[in-house]
Formats: C-alpha cells, sequence, structure tokens
C-alpha cells in the first residue's frame, strides 16, 4: 500500500458506498422477484399443494448473472476499493456444514423466510407500505431472533463461524 | 400454479445476481446475508462500515419501492410465536452453516463450490420435508 491516508479514506468512503449501492439492487431484487413474501417461497417449498415454481426463475436468473460475473471479475484480478477478491476457499464436507444447513431449511420451510428476505420485509414494514403495524413486529420479532440465532456458534467454546487463517475468508455465505 | 410469476422472478433474480457481482467486484466480498448480518453481531471492525451499508441497503430498498408504488404483498406464514422459534432457527442453521440462500445458494453455486452444492442441496430437502409435514401431515 502506498496510497496515502487520505486516498486510503477516501477508498474506504467509495466501499461503504457501493456496499450500500449493492445492498439496494439486493433488496429490489428481492421485492421484484416476491422472494419478500413469505407465501409466495412456501408456494415454492410446497411440492405437493399449489406449486409455484418461481423461486427456481429467481435462483436461476441470479446465478445467470453471478457465474459469468464471477469468472470475468477473477481474470480481473482485484477488486476497485479493496486489496484482493475473497471468495471462500474451503471446500471439505464438514458434520457443521451438513447440520446448520439442514437446520437452515427447516426454519425456513417453517416461516417461508431466510436471512435477505426477513430484512427486505423489515425494511418494507418499516417503511410503513406493505404490512400493517402487528405485521411489522411479527416480522421484526423474526429478525431479532435470527440475530440472536446468528450469535450463538460465537459463543460456543468451539469458536464462531470458523475462521479460516490468516486471511478472512470466514463465512460462504 | 396461479401464483407463478416467471419474469418479475427472473428479472428479480438477475437484480440480486447483479448485487452480488456489483459486490465482489468494488468491495471484494460475497453477498452472502447471514455472513454479513453476523458479522455486524462481532466486534466492530474495518468491515464493520460495509456490512453496515449493505444491510441499510436491503432494508431501505423494499421501504422506498413500497413507497414509489403501493403496498408490497407480504403473508407471514404464522403468529409471532412461530416466527421467533424459526427465526432463531434460520440463524443458527445458517450461523453453523456458513451461508444461506444467497451465499450458498447463488454466489455458492455460481462458484460450483462444493460446499454449497451440499449445503444448498441439504437445505432445499429439508425446507420441502418441512412444509411438507406441516401442510400436509400436520395440515398447518
Amino acid at each position: 500500500m502506498t496510497s496515502s491516508p487520505t486516498s486510503t479514506s477516501r477508498t474506504n468512503v467509495a466501499a461503504v458506498g457501493t456496499a450500500l449501492a449493492a445492498g439496494l439492487v439486493f433488496g429490489l431484487g428481492l421485492t421484484i422477484s416476491g422472494m419478500i413474501n413469505p407465501a409466495k417461497v412456501l408456494g415454492f417449498l410446497d411440492l405437493f399443494g399449489a406449486w409455484d415454481p418461481t423461486l427456481a426463475f429467481v435462483m436461476g436468473g441470479a446465478v445467470l448473472v453471478t457465474l459469468p460475473g464471477f469468472r470475468l471479475l477473477r481474470r480481473r484480478g482485484a477488486p476497485v476499493f479493496s486489496q484482493m477478491f475473497r471468495f471462500p476457499t474451503r471446500s471439505d464436507i464438514d458434520p457443521r456444514l451438513v447440520g446448520g444447513s439442514a437446520l437452515f431449511g427447516v426454519g425456513w420451510g417453517l416461516a417461508g423466510f431466510c436471512p435477505g428476505p426477513a430484512l427486505a420485509a423489515l425494511g418494507a414494514g418499516i417503511g410503513g407500505a406493505a404490512l400493517s403495524g402487528s405485521g411489522v413486529t411479527a416480522v421484526a420479532v423474526f429478525v431479532a431472533a435470527m440475530l440472536a440465532g446468528l450469535a450463538v456458534p460465537r459463543l460456543l467454546p468451539t469458536g464462531g463461524p470458523r475462521t479460516t487463517s490468516p486471511a478472512p475468508t470466514r463465512q460462504d455465505g | 400454479m396461479e401464483n407463478f410469476t416467471p419474469v418479475s422472478g427472473l428479472i428479480g433474480g438477475m437484480l440480486i445476481g447483479l448485487s452480488a457481482v456489483m459486490l465482489m467486484l468494488f468491495n471484494g466480498r460475497i453477498a452472502g446475508i447471514s455472513g454479513i448480518a453476523s458479522g455486524l453481531l462481532a466486534r466492530p471492525s474495518s468491515d464493520t462500515a460495509w456490512r453496515a451499508a449493505f444491510v441499510i441497503g436491503v432494508l431501505a430498498a423494499p421501504a422506498l419501492y413500497g413507497i414509489a408504488t403501493g403496498p408490497v404483498d407480504i403473508a407471514l406464514a404464522g403468529g409471532p410465536a412461530l416466527l421467533a422459534v424459526a427465526g432463531f432457527i434460520v440463524g443458527l442453521g445458517s450461523s453453523l452453516g456458513s451461508g444461506c440462500t444467497s451465499g450458498h445458494g447463488v454466489c455458492g453455486l455460481a462458484r460450483l463450490s462444493p460446499r454449497s452444492l451440499v449445503a444448498t442441496a441439504v437445505f432445499m430437502t429439508t425446507a420441502f420435508a418441512t412444509v411438507f409435514i406441516a401442510r400436509h401431515l400436520l395440515g398447518a
């Protein structure tokens, strides 16, 4: 790093701005796709009901962009406002991955909410456009419980989400 | 299939993918919501600001969209008790499993990551099973 303190802080501000922009696009995508609505997600997960395949189109549409997108980026070498691409590097399949994912699926199936859509629904509710007062409270309950659940593994003696040294590759998602 | 909306699904999905590519292009990070949110629960670091900014964006976009276009459909699956239990399981599971539908499902599948392929197959399976049991066996 040969950049001056001023240009470094400018880069930091830019990185926060681009993260905000990416978050806005993400939230917009969740809203337009209908995934912000648990009923729609459960319509996909209910294979033996009035099945709604929309979620598959959402995942497909996303991967249609990320698959070539990530490939092009790897050729680029480095991100615009950071030193390196932090693509996860782990490839082992351990009980924690399988058990955690199994548990996640159960919670997802119960409520029709996963972390992104739950946050987006909370935002919609706070914006006042989508939900009644009690609805916003219920979504807030889900998000608060979700944050508590996310925090629990950090409190376990085995340590939180496995930090693979030395680079902070951390979580996959 | 009366609620099937493939076009808006595809467009929304492509926006989600675009967001993931943006975050990697500019910040070098994977757009995994559970990872980003759980990172915010850790001790403040140099990553706190961009994570908070991303989450604020996810919250703000639907709010602004609703204000611009009118109410968005959000039908909750149950009352606060069910949502509290489900929320805790979702948080715990995605933390232990190192990701959710965005990190494993979208970003991981695009990288053809074996961990993400397994994680996605497992959570899809248990989610299908949970809904089947809840709706068709228990009649909830």
